[in-house]
């Protein structure tokens, strides 16, 4: 079997059991271990989509996505986030060529169109709500919110870390500690990105045009 | 104008004095858990340990010393999980006919509720968690855990959950809705009270601690095994942790999204678990079992890993069938997540839908089967010595076909019909579990307990303890089949048929026998503590094992390894003693380890008040301490230095010591 040692006898004086020459600790696992992470938050809105498919139908003689849903709003709060997922990308860019200024600016304009985003989601909700159109009316009104709350709240955190890092990069400048931050919440925001374009999709288009 | 009322319920939201419960059984056992927790907090000021527990232990990120706080946190929860279930019985024993009991429904029901909720999530959980960080790096020859901050951070979000578990027992109550809070009846309609709150928010706390640690041992076995050991040369035990570890990280984040949407139900008044506007109850039994389900396996398949080192070790062979042994762990986890309706095929989903669910269950037993083959060929012409982890596998094989054969047995969708929900389930399960997963935790802590402490545990003892356990095991459980096939329902505090009797009292005294079981396992320690000269291992191999953790010192010196080994085949410790390796005895360098922190134990003390504070609706209380866990989180980022060398002489002084050591033993 393959698995079974060489039949070794006489090749003692040529293997070499330690490694006395290493160089350091073993580097790079948090890339790896930030995607496992972002593949475990995906099977959270995995279950909030897959809640969301199983009630969306179950309007309880309340509204439904045809009734309540304003494409061209929502087109635009879709717009906010993918030009933030840009200009997170131009900043990465600037931290390439290691210009703190351009950094900075380009992660300060990715937290605007964010906070920018944010604001007209809870536009949206605060206008359904009036409606009567709250998150306890139907079931599909709960799994509605719940989903893209979700989706929000990930936002709002990406936001924090976001400001976090803006004041530790001018501390440390761009040390790999902060490069490293830097690709892992570039990371995240772009899944964010990915994560919404399945809202916009499931929820939203498919919401009204389908119904 | 604000009424008293009103004021304090700001202050204390819903929790008041009436809060505390009345019955004598939890006023006495919280008697005894003041005189005890009080004696050793007292013992630890009095001998001014504080210090060194903090510095040493509680903000230690030495995966070692991590795996051993989990493993104290699963034995002390396994008393309290062991109390439950004496107790359950003692009433099923006594409530016949006229006989009410001594237990009311109302706390019997929040006894099976803790029982299962903390046997499952606070004592194999943690055990099989502890087992994983200490040996697993051991095993691939890495000097930590790829993030030794999340791993104390996790351990400690793991016992903030246990202590809200425990708050529970003595300020309101427990869930009464069975371990898994089916909805409806765990919605605010059917449990308004607390007990639900209390289950959601200590698994939810715990469940975080639980999913960074499993990304945490995922990039350890990816990232940073030592030269040469290829996949198909890690330990079997690394192997298993490892599909343990993509199983708890692909349904833990299910487990807390549909907690998530339960607590929605039950505080905004959601409905997606309810009867009425459009929810749908059966929803919830679906998600909580595409957690559940794989989560037999987290537990299992380590302790599959554990029965395959130990008996290759206690054989004296190289294990049977590596590659298969490689291929049926895989397999077995693909296929748990395929499995998860079988848990209820009375829902009505079709005869399709339960024709596919039963026959992915029943292909599982395929490489399972393939295990119990391999090790029984592992043994076939072994020379075996007959150790307490071997007598551990000895008796884990033949129980665990039993558990396995009943298994299969209820997988056929028609049998289920009429076996849902009874006690020839309760003991099906319970024969796997602790004849799977239990055992499989006690022969591992035997078997490692000197690796981590340097001395063996008293084999007379070991072995009295697993006589008990085995013994008392079929006694409790053989009857509950029988009643079972006899229409005995589980989570009854009252039966009428009086010929069933004999059967509950039967089980009750081998609950007893369990009890000397814990009891002789506990007593194996201190006796072990009282007689550590005699059973003292210097060499650091005591077992002549075959991996890597047995090529270093007991206990290993905080960094492990002071050079990393070189792997040529699958059992490397093995193929360096065979192949007459030496020890490089200089050229030491200096070694770079992570600095101890106390922000995990801070960060989730913030979320286990924050827990509370849910729980009793004390919002103020809420709101401040999820500021706190924010401002903790964000304050741990802008510390940079988390990093140091262990200096070359100091490396070199722990290494020369060794040497001594050898060599004094011979």
């Amino acid at each position: 079997m393959a698995t079974h040692a060489p039949a070794a006898v006489n090749e003692t004086e040529t293997v070499r059991f330690f490694d006395i020459d290493e160089h350091g600790h073993a580097e790079g696992s948090t890339m790896l271990g930030f995607w496992v992470y972002l593949m475990s938050d995906s099977l959270i809105f995995a279950v909030l989509f897959a809640t969301y498919g199983v009630l969306s139908r179950n309007y309880a003689a309340g509204p439904s996505p045809a009734n309540l849903f304003d494409l061209p709003l929502i087109g635009l709060n879709t717009a906010m986030l993918l030009l933030s997922s840009i200009t997170y990308g131009l900043a990465m860019l600037e931290v390439e060529k290691r210009r703190m200024g351009l950094t900075l600016f380009w992660l300060a304009v990715t937290g605007l169109f964010g906070l920018g985003f944010l604001s007209i989601e809870l536009y949206e909700f605060s206008h359904l709500i009036h409606e009567g159109a709250t998150p306890q009316r139907s079931a599909f009104l709960s799994a509605f919110f719940t989903l893209v709350g979700t989706h929000g709240l990930h936002v709002t955190f990406g936001i924090i870390w976001l400001v976090t890092l803006m004041f530790q990069l001018p501390m440390h400048g761009f040390i790999p500690d902060n490069h490293r931050r830097l690709m892992c919440l570039g990371m995240f925001w772009h899944f964010l990105d990915v994560v919404w374009i399945g809202v916009f999709t499931y929820v939203y288009l498919m919401g009204v045009l389908l119904t | 104008m604000l009424s008293n009322f009103d004021v304090q319920q700001l202050i204390f939201g819903r929790l008041t004095l009436e809060a505390i419960p009345h019955d004598p059984i939890i006023w006495a056992s919280f008697v005894v858990v003041a005189i005890g927790g009080g004696a050793l907090l007292g013992a630890v000021t009095y001998y001014r340990q504080w210090g060194y527990l903090w510095r040493e232990w509680f903000t230690s990120i030495d995966h070692k010393k991590i795996g051993i706080m989990y493993c104290i946190l699963a034995i002390v929860m396994l008393l309290r999980g062991f109390a439950d279930a004496i107790m359950m019985i003692l009433q099923k024993a006594l409530a016949f006919g006229a006989s009410d009991g001594y237990l009311p429904p109302h706390h019997y029901d929040q006894i099976f509720t803790a029982h299962g909720t903390i046997m499952i999530f606070f004592v194999a959980m943690p055990f099989v968690t502890g087992l994983m960080n200490y040996v697993m790096p051991l095993q691939i020859g890495a000097r930590d855990v790829a993030f030794p901050f999340l791993n104390n951070f996790s351990f400690w979000m793991t016992a903030g959950g246990a202590v809200i578990i425990m708050i529970s027992l003595f300020i309101g109550e427990f869930g009464r809705t069975g371990w898994l809070a089916y909805a409806p009846l765990s919605g605010a309609a059917y449990s308004p009270g607390v007990g639900v709150d209390y289950w959601i928010w200590g698994l939810q706390v715990a469940g975080v601690g639980t999913t960074l640690s499993g990304i945490n041992l995922i990039a350890t076995i990816v990232k940073m095994r030592a030269p040469g050991m290829t996949m198909m040369k890690m330990p079997i035990f690394t192997w298993t942790t490892l599909c343990s570890n993509i199983l708890i990280v692909s349904i833990f984040p299910v487990l807390a999204a549909t907690l998530a949407l339960l607590s929605l139900d039950r505080y905004l008044g959601t409905h997606f678990f309810t009867n009425d506007l459009g929810g749908a109850p059966m929803m919830y039994v679906n998600l909580i079992w595409i957690w559940g389900h794989p989560e037999v396996y987290v537990l299992v398949l380590p302790a599959f890993g554990i029965y395959s080192e130990v008996t290759s070790t206690f054989c004296g062979k190289r294990l049977f069938g590596y590659t298969s042994m490689v291929y049926a762990t895989a397999v077995i986890m693909i296929l748990s997540w395929l499995v998860w309706l079988h848990h209820f095929f009375t829902m009505g989903a079709g005869p399709t839908v339960n024709a596919f669910f039963g026959i992915t269950s029943m292909i599982i037993s395929i490489p399972t089967g393939a295990k119990v083959f391999n090790w029984l060929f592992t043994m076939y012409r072994g020379r075996v010595r007959f150790e307490v982890p071997m007598l551990w596998v000895v008796g884990f094989i033949p129980t665990f076909v039993i558990g396995g054969l009943t298994g299969v047995l209820l997988a056929v969708p028609p049998a289920d019909f009429v076996l849902h929900n009874n006690l020839f389930l309760v003991a099906h399960f319970h024969n796997v579990i602790i004849g799977g997963v239990l055992f499989g935790v006690l022969a591992g802590t035997v078997y490692w307990f000197p690796k981590a402490f340097g001395f063996k545990l008293d084999h007379f003892w070991g072995t009295v303890s697993f006589w008990f356990w085995l013994v008392g095991f079929y006694c409790v459980f053989m009857p509950l089949y029988w009643v079972g096939l006899m229409g005995a329902q589980r989570r009854w505090n009252h039966h009428d048929d009086p010929a069933m009797q004999i059967y509950f009292v039967f089980a009750f005294i081998g609950a007893c026998l369990i009890l000397c079981g814990i009891a002789s396992f506990i007593w194996t320690f201190v006796v072990s503590y009282l007689k550590r000269e005699q059973l003292r291992d210097l060499t650091g191999d005591p077992w002549n094992g075959r991996t890597l953790e047995w090529s270093t010192s007991s206990p290993p010196p905080p960094y492990n390894f002071a050079f990393t080994p070189v792997i040529h085949d699958q059992d490397a410790w093995w193929d360096m003693k065979k192949r007459g390796y030496t020890r490089p005895m200089q050229g030491f360098r200096p070694i770079h380890m992570p600095k101890n922190t106390g922000a995990g134990i801070i960060i989730a003390g913030f979320s286990t008040v924050l827990a509370f504070a849910l729980i009793w609706y004390i919002w103020w209380l809420a709101a401040l301490s999820f500021i706190g866990v924010l401002a903790a989180a964000i304050g741990h980022t802008f510390n940079y230095g988390r990093d140091y060398y262990i200096p070359a002489e100091v490396v070199a002084q722990v290494e020369h010591h060794r040497a001594a050591m050898l060599a004094r033993q011979g």
